[in-house]
């Protein structure tokens, strides 16, 4: 695995821990956190923190340090989290995402706003006192050490003055073995030795002053994992120990304690290892034993250094044995029986001997079938690791689901086929075919919904990033705001939920900064000062509803129909309904801002938001109430892949109208219709009057005689107003692949994509949302002016009057108009 | 044969840049998630040297170390902490709960391996002064 991808995996992982910090600082934020909850709020600045350290990544660390100890301080009860607290934890938790993020693109944040948030968190901490020696402590590591937990407060041990055991004397080491294998497994340490000694010449004299290191075991030195051997060997180079055991507390035999230490060593070590290496050498196990190093009373020559470069600096040795006699009492070992040369990969079955009961020590006297040959089986790999999680999980490459949601389509398309072929040969109802062809049409359903399941992913991070959005926002204003979120684990198309992203930041931006009174404002009017923005998902009818509300002071009609009249955007006298005035929104380069805020007032408006919805196949409509808040309310298709749609036919061409936009199909008859003027319809059904919409117009087949319209659709629009849609039959209802056409076509105003229906035919997916758009009292700024007759306007009813001008406008704006309207008029 | 390693962390980063540096070192490495998977892969692997980090859901490295320490399975294998921290106590309180050593992160592979084998006394593979044998 490449440094890169490591490096890759860490800022993945990033992303996941800073999704972990704003869920958790967010419930922190509601008083809702429990312990747990801290502890993974610590965590995740936490582990940003090691990481960023193996890359190097020296801000990120110092920053995340910083922040980490404000958190500690929380968690341990030492500070109390108050709201400037937790603003500032908020705030941090933002400049700690914007950090990762710049380390990932490689480039430099302003230290001066690093510096600014150092000391927000710093103030936090209170007392400079107590910052200070956080500033500058752990953050700076440089490399690994091998920390033996220095503690200078340990009194330094007295040298006793104990004879050395015969140098001779076979030693009795521990009863761990002492394995002859040439690659022993790591606790066969004693076979380092022991090939060592018929080399190494006992009466290898050192000439140089050496240290006398008396070194007494305790029971608790060897339960925490530590190996006298180990210890001892790695402390210097062969040629410049000398070991001698004592064997004087060793007792009978029949007196033997297998599980209580009683052996001690001196060791002579050359004294070119300063003495406080050698001291450090033994400081981790401090406490764990009885140890004294002191210069040795007579001096004796030493060897030159037997040719042992030190890879890393002492005290880290390599462990080689000099000249004792080592050799262990304990019974040669079960011996190890397979060892690939190399190491073998993690999943390799590796064969080996049990390790001894006695491993380390005499006290160990849980035995445990010591001559039991034992296969184990390391975990296949880091994803079966990673499968024991409470949630297993699985990273995939984005390319293969997509690759499968293909093929997916093209099977939903062929089952759609096999359907047709089977109907078009008449058989009789109980033919197997028939229920088997039934059967597989509801398989291929399944298989497409549990695909697109795979694509699907919670709506919470999000939202969470707005929460962001909503503290930038009422920084910039000064209008304190929080925002509220509801149905975080609604989940949505993963392009949905990435294409969602700017146009939900603009209209929050635009909640707080439009929406929100100011602070003063809102107690005028009896609220809380801090605003609330609420921002919701949920599923409804094979649709997301994401809807944003605030409680600011509602959409004032009155200035908006105003703006609209003095940018020429509406006529002077216009009559607009309520639905219609708030519509005006949405009108390209529209701001009701009085001063433009460099918050919000850039020069893009809601139409941006309209658009990008569009383009996801979603609809977005506005309510207002004057006083209590607006509310934005966008619906978006589950799916970008594939839908439900009814097949209509049109002008005697098969076209698709997706379903969710169908709410009744009525066959009218002529007294149902109204002519308006010379070119507009209206159906009247059940006492209310819809526009009438002739599809095969709007598409350029022509027109018809209104009464011979044989269908009619009624769809919804965006401004919540129903349309009717004249067609001529509606032939079927099936779910259906969306192919785009944009690649080959570009936009083609009324037609969003088409689809490959069951026979191999190619129909059109119509766009209700223009189709309707110039009936309904909104003009999209992109599509819209192109339905319009020319010359409709000046008898035409009150309605279509006052949309006049607006087609005017909208046709001198400027507009990136990529499809040319071929097909209308 | 060859050393088998044990890595609890709960990062991915730091899990991938220890199993790397293992295996590149011949050795084999099997990692867990959280303190609680490494307590239950610990028995299931047999590692010769534990390699936990502290800071960890579920189950924390004290909580590694002592469930080691005082179960039925190789009590005695050497765990070694790895962590960003330094502080004294916390140092104290490892080997209190009976750590073997205490490595700081970010670590170089070179020495980690070095320690690695300075722990087990291990001179497998690749050991340069394996001529004498």
């Amino acid at each position: 695995m490449s440094m890169q991808s490591i490096r890759d995996t860490f800022f993945e992982e990033c992303e996941d821990l800073l999704e972990a910090l704003a869920e958790g600082l967010a419930r922190m934020e509601t008083g809702e956190a429990d312990s747990e909850c801290l502890n993974a709020v610590f965590r995740a600045v936490h582990s940003i923190k090691g990481g960023a350290g193996a890359f190097a990544l020296s801000d990120l660390v110092a920053f995340a340090h910083r922040f980490e100890t404000v958190l500690d301080e929380i968690r341990s009860d030492r500070l109390d989290l108050s709201d400037e607290v937790m603003h500032v934890l908020l705030r941090s938790a933002d400049h700690l995402a914007d950090q990762v993020e710049a380390a990932r693109e490689e480039r430099s944040i302003d230290e001066e706003v690093t510096a600014a948030f150092l000391v927000n968190l710093g103030t936090c901490l209170g007392d400079a006192g107590f910052e200070a020696p956080a500033a500058d402590e752990d953050f700076g590591f440089s490399a690994i050490t091998l920390d033996f937990g220095a503690s200078p407060g340990l009194p330094a041990f007295e040298l006793p003055d104990l004879g050395f055991a015969g140098p001779e004397f076979p030693v009795t080491d521990h009863p761990r073995p002492d394995l002859s294998h040439p690659d022993p497994r790591t606790s066969g340490s004693g076979a380092t030795a022991a090939p060592a000694l018929a080399d190494l010449t006992p009466d290898k004299k050192t000439s140089a002053p050496r240290h006398r290191i008396r070194f007494i075991p305790w029971p608790q030195f060897y339960s925490n994992g530590h190996d006298p051997l180990v210890l001892i060997t790695s402390l210097a180079a062969p040629g410049e120990l000398e070991i001698r055991p004592d064997l004087s507390s060793l007792p009978e035999f029949a007196e033997f304690d297998p599980a209580k230490p009683c052996l001690a060593w001196d060791i002579l070590v050359a004294s070119h290892l300063p003495e406080a290496t050698v001291e450090a050498h033994f400081e981790f196990v401090r406490g764990l034993c009885e140890l004294s190093v002191a210069p040795e009373i007579t001096p004796a020559p030493a060897p030159e250094n037997p040719a042992v470069a030190l890879p890393w600096p002492a005290p880290l040795p390599e462990p080689l044995v000099e000249p004792l006699t080592i050799q262990s009492r304990a019974p040669e070992p079960e011996q190890v029986v397979i060892s690939p040369p190399a190491g073998p990969p993690p999943d390799a079955v590796i064969e080996t001997s049990a390790l001894p009961p006695e491993k380390d020590t005499p006290r160990d006297a849980t035995g445990e079938g010591a001559g039991a040959l034992l296969r184990r089986r390391l975990p296949k790999s880091e994803d079966d690791a990673e499968g024991r999680g409470p949630k297993p999980t699985l990273r995939v490459d984005l390319e293969r689901v997509d690759r499968l949601i293909n093929a997916v389509g093209e099977l939903i398309i062929n089952q759609a086929m096999i359907e047709q072929s089977v109907t078009d040969l008449s058989l009789p109802a109980d033919t197997e075919i028939i229920s088997h062809t039934e059967d597989y049409r509801l398989l291929a359903r399944d298989l497409q919904e549990a695909v697109m399941a795979i694509r699907a992913q919670p709506v919470k991070p999000l939202f969470q990033r707005m929460s962001r959005i909503v503290r930038e926002a009422a920084e910039a204003t000064g209008k304190p705001a929080h925002l509220v979120t509801i149905g975080e684990s609604t989940e949505v198309d993963k392009t949905v939920v990435e294409r969602l992203a700017d146009p939900l930041t603009h209209m929050i931006r635009n909640a707080v900064d439009h929406g929100l009174e100011s602070a003063a404002a809102r107690v005028a009017a009896g609220k809380d000062p801090e605003g609330t923005i609420r921002l919701s998902a949920a599923h409804r009818s094979g649709s997301v509803i994401i809807t944003i509300s605030d409680d600011g002071g509602g959409l004032d009609r009155n200035r908006i129909l105003a703006k609209a009249i003095s940018r020429g955007l509406v006529a002077e006298g216009a009559e607009l309904s309520d639905a219609e005035i708030d519509n005006l929104l949405f009108l390209p380069g529209f701001s009701t801002a009085e001063k433009i805020s460099n918050l919000s007032g850039r020069g893009v408006g809601l139409d941006v938001v309209k658009n990008a919805v569009g383009a996801l196949g979603g609809r977005i409509a506005i309510s207002s109430t004057l006083g209590s808040g607006s509310e934005f309310t966008i619906s978006l298709p589950l799916t970008l892949a594939v839908m439900d749609g009814m097949v209509i036919s049109v002008a005697g061409q098969t076209m698709v109208i997706p379903i969710a936009s169908v709410i009744e199909t009525i066959r009218p008859t002529a007294a149902d219709l109204h002519l308006l003027g010379t070119s507009d319809r209206l159906l009247s059904i059940r006492g209310r009057f819809l526009p009438m919409i002739d599809v095969a117009e709007c598409l350029g087949f022509g027109r018809r005689d209104p009464a011979q319209a044989s269908l009619a659709l009624l769809v919804e629009t965006d401004a919540q107003a129903h349309c009717a849609l004249m067609v001529d039959a509606v032939l079927d209802q099936r779910q259906v692949v969306i192919k785009g056409l944009d690649s080959n076509y570009g936009a083609i105003p009324g037609v969003s994509a088409a689809t490959v229906l069951g026979d191999g035919q190619i129909a059109l997916i119509l766009d209700t949302e223009a189709l309707t758009s110039n009936m309904s009292g909104l003009i999209n700024g992109r599509n819209g002016a192109n339905y319009l007759p020319p010359a409709a306007g000046a008898t035409a009813a009150p309605a279509s009057q006052s949309f006049q001008p607006l087609a005017a406008r909208a046709q001198a704006l400027p507009q990136p108009q990529t499809g040319a309207p071929h097909a209308i008029h | 044969m060859t050393l088998r390693i044990l890595a609890i962390d709960d990062s991915l980063t730091i899990r991938t840049l220890l199993r790397q540096a293992v295996e590149n070192a011949g050795f084999a490495c099997a990692t867990a998630n959280d303190g609680k998977d490494g307590v239950e892969m610990f028995s299931e692997v047999d590692p010769d040297v534990v390699i936990t980090d502290i800071n960890m859901p579920r189950l924390d490295g004290f909580g590694v170390i002592e469930a080691i320490r005082t179960g039925t399975h190789n009590t005695r294998v050497p765990i070694l902490v790895l962590s960003t921290e330094s502080g004294e106590a916390l140092k104290a309180r490892a080997r209190a709960a009976g750590a073997t050593g205490w490595l700081v992160k970010p670590f170089e592979d070179l020495q980690l391996i070095a320690i690695l084998r300075r722990v087990t006394g291990y001179a497998g593979p690749g050991h340069s002064e394996r001529g004498q044998a």
